[in-house]
């Protein structure tokens, strides 16, 4: 074999290990089910929205938005009276629809007369996340198109009306039902306004438990590299002890981190803020005091899981690179969650998709403020349990591998009778 | 009467099908220094982490200072110090910091006391005072045996104690280990440095293949096999 094909065989022997090549395909698999989801939301956005009206005018210009919901949705229920909305409304939300539309009296005529037309939607909101909002962007797609045929019409028929109601000749009044709250603006708005708590918190949140999870990793690793473990374990101190502190501190810095980069990213998002003048208090969307003592104990415990689950991982390292691709996994747990918090609502997940997120304790944290804000205190509670016994067990695996032979020679083995009582 | 430091039985350590340590048997007496001397994977590492509490036992038994080491491997710590082969310190802390970071393990009105001790063994001068990243390697290793001494432990674990050290600093650390003795501390070490074993071992364990294949004085394992030195009476005992 020539000196170049040596050297490039031992350069795959050497790159080429499944520490390598395992995160690669991971990412892979990563991207896929992103890109089959946004498959499945793109279809969503093809799909006709499934809607119901009641036309309360019966001139030419209602019949224009009429004909046109006719065409382009999926309509269960249409009336004239609106003394059907209560019942129009259970219909829509039955039939997992979207929007009651209510033209009002006087649709038309009001137009004709140089004011702009009344629409009422009212719109059934299931979810907050970014694709939740996909068929209620739809529906609001429509409503541009209805406007732009109405226009048309208008034009055509060379009404002598104003030129801005011409252009503009309907006018909107939106009422979402959202979590048993009744909101006076669209899904669209909403999800804007929650939007901060969508992606600032998930991202801090990510940001936190893969660095906390880092540092505690590379500790340990060094811990093995620099052979100061060794002298550790045999000072008088307790295992709880040693694993403890060092969950205790990295969670600590952990701490003093996030609330650097809370602070960063507070700027940076309210730069994108687009909710000028409308704020989630006015509806009653806000978090009380014990909402953000509920957010802190989620935070906190869902970090001590992490790094009990790093320092689970962190047993494992043999040296500081090892323990670069320890974090991966820990990593992943983190990223995951946070997209999908991101873009969905809890609420609105498949059950698959609901018990996945549970069970990844650092989902808990990301999704507590929404849950809060809409007073879903089982969730939050729930979490707050779950990440707990999550984070005792792991501790306990923990511990107990410090007891044994596996943190020095990488085997647990233990000998009947004559295993050491620490 | 001689008392027992270190008595160990029939001791075997198996790591999965492996068998690092085949049945042994030896005591440590009270007050003396006691070498296990062998070629590399012959289980003197492992013998010495088993009695450091490091590493669990298969079969057999181990009592230090009549403790049972799976009994009661807390109480063992409080009573020993060791010094691992390749032992590092944390990088990122000062000497002095570190010798007070052990020390605070140990009875807090003993604290200064230690830390003194160790500032002196190690003897580092005024570098005492500077991280542990800027050392050189004899330096760090002095610092070590500071550590590991200053707690003045009943039984005392070195491996390889001078391990890497040019001869100026393995005699250093030679001195301190004779002076740490004669103030009642009672040394197990394990050393590839025949020479250094005569010197420093009052009694000695020829280890080879997990099994102890001689033991006795120096003097008296030289005179048994007619050798100018340990070196020759490992060589004769082994082939």
């Amino acid at each position: 074999m020539s000196a170049l094909g040596n050297i490039v065989k031992k350069e795959f022997k050497e790159l080429l290990t499944p520490a390598t090549i395992l995160p690669v395909i991971i990412i892979a698999l990563l991207f896929g089910s992103i890109g089959s989801s946004m498959e499945g939301i793109m279809e969503g956005f093809q799909e006709k929205p499934v809607l119901g009206y009641i036309n309360e005018d019966s001139n030419n210009l209602s019949t224009i938005v009429t004909t046109y919901l006719d065409n382009y949705s999926e309509v269960i229920f249409n009336s004239t009276d609106i003394a059907d909305k209560s019942y129009a409304l259970e219909q829509v939300k039955q039939n997992e629809g979207v929007a009651l539309i209510v033209i009002k009296q006087n649709f038309s005529t009001d137009i004709l007369n140089d004011t702009r037309g009344e629409i009422e939607i009212y719109w059934i909101m299931r979810g907050a996340g970014l694709f939740d909002t996909v068929k209620s962007e739809v529906v609001e797609g429509l409503i541009a198109s209805i406007n732009r045929e109405i226009s048309k019409a208008l034009i055509e028929d060379n009404t002598t009306i104003n030129a801005t109601i011409a252009l503009g000749p309907s006018s909107r009044i939106d009422t979402t039902y959202f979590k048993d709250r009744e909101i006076g603006l669209s899904p669209g708005t909403i999800t804007n306004m929650l939007a901060s708590q969508s992606t600032f918190i998930p991202i801090v949140i990510m940001m936190l438990i893969i660095f906390a999870g880092q540092m505690i990793i590379s500790s340990m690793a060094l811990e093995k590299e620099n052979k100061t473990l060794e002298t550790l374990l045999t000072l008088p101190v307790k295992r709880t002890s040693i694993v403890t502190g060092k969950i205790a501190a990295s969670a600590f810095i952990g701490l003093i981190f996030a609330v650097i980069y809370m602070f960063g990213m507070n700027y940076y998002f309210q730069g994108f803020q687009m909710t000028a003048g409308v704020s989630l208090a006015q509806y009653g969307l806000t978090l009380t005091s014990l909402d953000f003592i509920l957010i802190g104990i989620s935070l906190f415990i869902a970090l001590i899981a992490a790094l009990a689950l790093c320092m689970l991982l962190g047993t494992f390292a043999k040296n500081y690179k090892s323990a670069q691709t320890l974090v991966f996994p820990v990593t992943m747990l983190a990223m995951i969650p946070m997209f999908i918090t991101m873009f969905a609502d809890f609420d609105t997940m498949p059950l698959a998709l609901k018990v996945f997120m549970f069970a990844i304790p650092f989902s808990h944290p990301m999704m507590a403020s929404r849950a809060l804000i809409f007073d879903d205190y089982v969730l939050v509670f729930g979490g707050i349990i779950y990440a707990l016994i999550f984070a005792i067990i792991t501790i306990i695996i923990v511990v107990w591998i410090f007891k044994t032979d596996r943190l020095l020679t990488g085997s647990t083995r233990k000998k009947r009778k004559l295993s050491f009582r620490r | 009467m001689v008392l027992a430091a270190v008595e160990v039985k029939n001791l075997v350590k198996n790591y999965g099908s492996i068998e690092a340590v085949k049945g042994i048997s030896f005591n440590v007496n009270e007050g003396e220094i006691f070498g296990l001397i062998g070629p590399n994977a012959a289980g003197k590492t492992t013998v010495l982490r088993i009695l450091s509490t490091l590493l669990t036992i298969t079969s057999g038994s181990v009592n230090i200072m009549s403790y049972d080491i799976s009994e009661k491997p807390g109480e063992i710590r409080k009573i020993i110090s060791y010094l691992p082969e390749d032992a590092g310190a944390y990088k990122n802390l000062t000497g002095k910091v570190y010798l007070e970071f052990i020390a605070n393990f140990f009875d807090p009105k003993q604290k200064q006391e230690m830390v003194s001790r160790g500032i002196e063994i190690a003897d580092l001068g005024e570098r005492i005072n500077d991280k542990v990243d800027t050392y050189s390697k004899g330096m760090k290793r002095r610092l070590l045996v500071g550590r590991a001494l200053m707690v003045n432990p009943k039984l005392a674990i070195l491996d390889e104690p001078t391990s890497g050290l040019d001869v100026i600093n393995a005699q250093e650390v030679r001195k301190i280990i004779k002076n740490t003795v004669q103030k009642g501390t009672t040394v197990l070490l394990s050393s590839h440095n025949m020479l250094e074993v005569e010197y420093l071992c009052d009694r000695i364990a020829l280890i080879d293949e997990g099994k102890i294949v001689e033991e006795g004085k120096p003097k008296t394992l030289m005179d048994k096999y007619r050798a100018n030195n340990i070196e020759e009476v490992f060589t004769k005992v082994v082939q």
